[in-house]
């Protein structure tokens, strides 16, 4: 080989370009169903909404459902602890967007938009410390709300974070009242 | 000592017919028998011999407990009450394997500070360094895996928490998340894939160890002095001087071992993990096993936001971060002197980041409130500042003390200040008994 093929792409740099390519491809798409598989599957994905009874929820208390392998709250609060979400000032909290899957993303994070309409009493949330993912107590905590007792974040009657590591408000997932004792998350 | 001569000799015909075909006698020889090692190895050079004791012995234990276990999450923890009740020497077996866990990190623990100090990672053993931080988080990995199996309360909260990390990552932490669970959460899934590379990482780890005795036969042994070794009268033959010792300090340390799984089989566990995991249901006060202790302290003192980078994912950059430093050792220590024995300073401050190092561990024990959280915040800060301040600088301002010439002259004037041995038979220890 003289010094000027090195300038002068042919047609066997070409083929090595094009083989090493295809080599590269093939890798990828054998490697892609090794990490496919690892995805949630099928049946995983198919426990994707429960049905819940609430009509024995009196104000004040709350039942926990299983949703996705996480604990689901519904929380029927007490006419104190609506107000008590609804006096809090956007200013005061650490994460102040609603996590509320059935509004926007960039929904502020007011007491109204972390319930629905007409039915501001009943809490629906993912039970889930948005730190590392313990599940908070209920009815506890400063705030009246929930409390971490990992590494001790501090969540209000809304299921805002408040205080402590927790970097977001705790998440609340899709779901609608399919009557008014009923509601289907997911 | 790069790779002399071989000294093997075929002894008959079959070794004749191997060394031509493939030598794996003389590689044994020459690696186990013949090797060249400081004469002034001291006892905290035995643990590399402990160490592949330790992991031979997880293994087997392991494949063993992996025919009585069943990785699913309604059977799970009752096929491990099956093996401590039911199975023939079961609980002997399950115990050997939880402690030898714990014993494995004790071992490389010192195996990682005695490093430290002798500044076993200086040029030219970087690479060797290198490989057995590889190791070390193989083992880690391995660890945390093997501890969610018994599928007890700890178990399913300790891996909820750890892979819970890496929903910290910005833009794609959920769905990584989601990919390491298989799920929206631990559950069967989780479980069945970590039995799965639980049981496949000590192979790995195998490897590497491989790769590690390769390099570290290439550039030899450090030792004590931190002096190279420069003439034959520094050596002595692996065996019988290093086999020797090495199978002391086995015994010694499988002595204390034994005692544990005998007498403290629980010691080192946590009772949590004997009840039966529940998703609803978080435990008051998650506690990773204790060889996970420092980083988990590191981990929960982040609670501040630092810029644009939130609590939680400093805490987990800190705590990678941590581990991180390791790697980096061999570059942050600027010292040209290996050894900590003639650096008055650096051996100051190496006692007392084991001291700090041991404050972590204690404090990632205790709840995260009140003063253990400021206490956690200082030692991380020491912690850092060991790697990235004091190691740096130490090495430029540092007088070292005086070094002798040679790891036999250091041998020597040890001796003759102890008034021990005769010169002669200190001088040339390989021609006597």
């Amino acid at each position: 080989m003289s010094a000027t093929d090195i300038h002068d792409p042919n047609r066997r740099d070409f083929l090595y370009v094009a083989t090493g390519m295809a080599a590269v491809v093939g890798a990828g798409a054998v490697a892609w169903p090794f990490i496919d598989q690892m995805r949630p599957d099928a049946s995983t994905l198919a426990l994707a909404s429960v049905e819940v009874d609430v009509s024995s929820l009196q104000p004040g208390s709350s039942l926990i459902v299983k949703w996705r392998g996480k604990p689901v709250v519904v929380r029927n609060r007490t006419e104190k602890e609506m107000k008590d979400g609804a006096a809090v000032s956007l200013n005061d909290l650490k994460d102040p967007i609603a996590r509320n899957a059935n509004l926007a993303a960039d929904a502020p994070a007011t007491d109204a938009n972390r319930t629905t309409p007409g039915k501001e009493a009943w809490m629906v949330m993912v039970q889930v410390c948005t730190h590392l993912g313990c599940i908070p107590l209920g009815q506890e905590g400063d705030f009246g709300g929930w409390f971490c007792p990992c590494h001790g974040s501090q969540y209000d009657t809304a299921g805002r974070i408040r205080k402590g590591p927790a970097p977001e408000n705790m998440a609340i997932p899709v779901y609608q009242f399919i009557s008014d004792t009923k509601i289907r998350i997911g | 000592m790069s790779e002399g001569h071989s000294t093997y000799t075929p002894k008959n015909g079959i070794e004749r017919w191997f060394d031509a075909r493939m030598p794996l006698p003389r590689l044994v020889y020459d690696s186990f028998v013949a090797y060249p090692v400081p004469r002034n190895l001291n006892y905290m050079w035995t643990f590399g011999g402990i160490l592949s004791i330790m992991l031979a012995a997880q293994i087997l234990t392991g494949i063993v407990l992996a025919m009585h276990y069943t990785s699913d999450t309604n059977l799970a923890f009752d096929s491990v009450e099956k093996i401590m009740r039911d199975v023939n020497s079961g609980w002997l077996l399950r115990y050997l394997h939880s402690n030898g866990a714990s014993f494995f990190f004790v071992a490389v623990y010192i195996h990682i500070f005695r490093g430290l100090f002798y500044g076993s990672y200086k040029a030219p053993r970087e690479l060797l360094w290198i490989l057995g931080c590889i190791i070390y988080l193989l083992m880690m990995a391995t660890g945390f895996m093997g501890y969610v199996l018994p599928w007890g309360q700890m178990s399913f909260w300790g891996a909820t928490v750890i892979t819970g990390f890496f929903s910290a990552i910005p833009l794609v932490g959920n769905w990584i998340q989601e990919l390491l669970l298989g799920g929206f959460a631990v559950d069967n899934p989780t479980l069945n894939r970590f039995f799965a590379l639980h049981y496949l990482l000590p192979f790995m780890i195998a490897g590497v160890v491989v790769l590690h005795i390769w390099a570290l036969h290439v550039v030899g042994q450090s030792n004590p002095t931190g002096i190279e070794v420069k003439s034959k009268t520094d050596t002595v033959p692996f065996t019988p001087y290093a086999t020797i010792k090495d199978a002391f300090g086995m015994m010694v340390f499988l002595f204390v071992f034994a005692y544990f799984v005998f007498y403290l089989p629980n010691y080192l566990g946590h009772p949590d993990n004997y009840t039966v995991a529940n998703p609803l249901k978080t435990p008051a006060h998650i506690v990773p096993e204790w060889y996970f202790l420092p980083f988990y302290a590191i981990l929960r003192a982040i609670t501040f936001n630092i810029g644009p980078i939130n609590s939680k994912l400093g805490g987990v950059l800190c705590m990678f971060g941590a581990i991180a430093m390791l790697f980096l050792v061999p570059w942050l220590d600027t010292s040209k002197v290996r050894s900590a024995v003639y650096r008055p300073w650096y051996k100051l401050f190496f006692w007392l980041f084991v001291a700090d190092a041991i404050l972590l561990g204690w404090l990632g024990s205790q709840p995260a409130e009140g003063s253990y959280v400021f206490m956690a915040q200082m030692a991380t800060l020491f912690y850092f500042a060991f790697f990235l301040v004091i190691m740096p600088v130490l090495g430029l301002i540092e007088t070292p003390r005086r070094m002798p010439n040679s790891i036999t002259e250091a041998v020597l004037e040890k001796n003759k200040r102890a008034g021990g041995y005769p010169t002669g038979a200190a001088a040339a220890p390989e021609t006597k008994g």
